[in-house]
């Protein structure tokens, strides 16, 4: 497990609240954790309020959401009461985020090497010859098979992992200190993800970088991560070592874990999870 | 015994001339009625197109598909839109923005002229595992997982006979995937579903199918089936490699 360093996103007592015509949805109910530079797991049920919890640290949420925290403070900069101007300034440039819908985040009217390039000329602020050539080259670097093919597709073009991809390479032509990663290896195949792994493992040990990656596959999360979060309706239930993970104790924990389908022991039936109402109580 | 999906020397091309990309090449399999057919691959490899000439959702394909037996071609008619439904990859992207989820569900029963409306969508939101205050949400109101299971609901509501699965469950946590997965075999057992499933995981693939065939390039490396792939008798270094990964 990597050492503790200073954290560089401190979070305490996140909600997240959303307006609706049927009343308040509450989705984050009360989230504290920090993050050094570490890859820092976040696994919990569908809906548990993952997601919320990555937009709001990049105060990326919809209108209708009201976002209270005791502290939401990233490096020198205090989120919860930065302007519009400086959470530009923070966006894609100091914390990165691949978002869980790929195809859904990309421009539809531009082709995807265009959309590299632009965030490389943006950020990087390099002509448009050399932002094209580092495009190509980050597209090679996630392992895109002919880069000067796919620079030339349009987001419905390209497959699901490719699209996936295409947004780890956008998201990592800015060089940004922090990384949050939501589900960003679901659609590749195992030996496509394992490079894209170590491609992330290399860029957060080499620059010295904090990684929140959130994720379904427990397994993954076991061999990648350095700490886990179980999240379950909108609160963090477990906090463990991933290499501790089989010794979860938390109910939800211990259920997930025997979802599992496991090639070495098939079975007819998947173990289902019963949930119990006392696990949507705040923890002591 | 007919086989629900027959696909013989399909191909399927992208663009034209120099940039002609050639996606599917020559892919030939069938699926008996009730069975699980597994397609493993690659990312890029064409699993999705496949999906989409035999949803119909690609026009422009060369080959023969054939499903219950019957010849389809680019234009289809109602009966046999809903003999085959779909679930997509990117659920996002396939649920209509503005529309609440009941209307994304009533929508099939309208066009397939289907009565008793209001129970069948309650049976398939249980089904799914969706409260019923669900149903006047919008898709940017709910998760990932949980747009997923909206999207898996209108593809069961029309009770067809063919489920094409890309990636069903990669967008669910695992205690809602063994639920789904669960209700798959469960529709497969009392109402003899036919399924073509596209995964990553290994375990999902080997769980649910009986026969899988590897991709790589557009074409099929190998065919094998469930206790040859749980044993690990497989014969490409490919397959080797997905099935060593889990
Ligand atoms: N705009 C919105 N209005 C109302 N409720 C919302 C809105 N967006 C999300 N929610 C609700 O907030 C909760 C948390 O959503 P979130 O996307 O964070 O879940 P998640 O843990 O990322 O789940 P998944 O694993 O399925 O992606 C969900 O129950 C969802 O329905
Ligand atoms: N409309 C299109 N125009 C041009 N090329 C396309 C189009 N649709 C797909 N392709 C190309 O065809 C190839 C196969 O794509 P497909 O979506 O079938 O892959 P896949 O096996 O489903 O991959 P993944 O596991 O990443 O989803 C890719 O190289 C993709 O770029
Ligand atoms: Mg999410
Ligand atoms: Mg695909």
């Amino acid at each position: 497990m990597a050492k503790p360093t200073q954290p560089m996103l401190d979070v305490e007592n996140l909600k997240v609240r959303f307006r609706t015509l049927a009343g308040p949805i509450e989705a984050v109910r009360g989230v504290s954790f920090t993050l050094g530079k570490e890859k820092l797991g976040i696994i919990g049920e569908s809906g548990s309020g993952k997601t919320m919890t990555g937009r709001a640290v990049m105060r990326l949420l919809p209108k209708s959401a009201e976002i209270i925290a005791d502290k939401l403070q990233f490096e020198d900069v205090d989120l919860s009461t930065a302007t519009e101007r400086q959470m530009q300034s923070v966006r894609g440039r100091r914390i990165g985020m691949i978002l869980q819908d790929p195809k859904y985040s990309l421009n539809p009217v531009m082709s995807v090497g265009q959309q590299i390039s632009e965030m490389a000329r943006f950020h990087l602020r390099v002509g448009k010859r050399e932002a094209e050539e580092r495009t190509l080259a980050m597209l090679e670097q996630v392992h895109i098979r002919d880069p000067h093919r796919v620079y030339r597709l349009y987001p419905h073009e390209v497959s699901g992992g490719m699209g996936q991809r295409i947004m780890i390479a956008m998201m990592l032509v800015a060089s940004p200190s922090l990384i949050i990663a939501d589900e960003p290896t679901s659609a590749l195949d195992v030996s496509v993800r394992g490079q894209i792994l170590e491609l992330l493992d290399e860029i957060v040990v080499s620059r010295g970088i904090g990684l929140m990656f959130i994720s379904h596959d427990l397994n993954m999360v076991r061999s990648f991560c350095d700490r886990v979060l179980i999240m379950y309706a909108g609160r963090i239930v477990e906090t463990i070592a991933a290499s501790e993970l089989e010794n979860a104790r938390h109910p939800y924990t211990i259920g997930l874990l025997e979802a599992l389908p496991r090639i070495d022991a098939p079975r007819d039936r998947l173990a289902v999870l019963q949930r119990d109402p006392s696990w949507l109580e705040p923890t002591r | 015994m007919t086989p629900a999906i027959c696909v013989e020397h399909l191909t399927v091309t992208f663009g034209e001339g120099m940039l002609a990309f050639r996606a599917v090449d020559d892919v030939s399999f069938s699926v008996m009625p009730g069975t699980a057919f597994g397609l493993v691959g690659e990312s890029g490899c064409g699993k999705s197109t496949v999906m989409g000439a035999i949803a119909g959702r690609l026009t422009d394909w060369q080959g023969k598909i054939a499903i219950d037996g019957e010849p389809i071609s680019g234009r289809r008619t109602l009966p046999q839109r809903a003999r085959v439904q779909m679930v997509f990859q990117d659920p996002y992207g396939s649920l209509h923005p503005r529309h609440t989820i009941e209307r994304t569900l009533l929508e099939p029963l309208e066009i397939h002229g289907l009565d008793d409306r209001d129970r069948r969508i309650g049976k398939v939101l249980e089904q799914v595992g969706l409260p019923q205050r669900f149903r006047y949400r919008f898709p940017h109101q709910l998760s990932g997982g949980q747009r997923q299971r909206v999207a898996i609901a209108r593809a069961l509501i029309l009770s067809p006979k063919v489920m094409l699965l890309d990636e069903p469950t990669s967008a669910l946590d695992v205690s809602v995937q063994a639920e789904v997965l669960n209700l798959l075999k469960t529709l497969q057992e009392d109402q003899g579903l036919t399924y073509l499933l596209v995964s990553h995981d290994m375990a999902v693939i080997a769980h649910v199918c009986d026969q899988i065939a590897v991709m790589r390039e557009g074409r099929f490396v190998e065919l094998t089936d469930k206790q040859r792939l749980i044993a690990g008798a497989v014969e490409n270094d490919y397959t080797r490699l997905l099935r060593e990964g889990v």
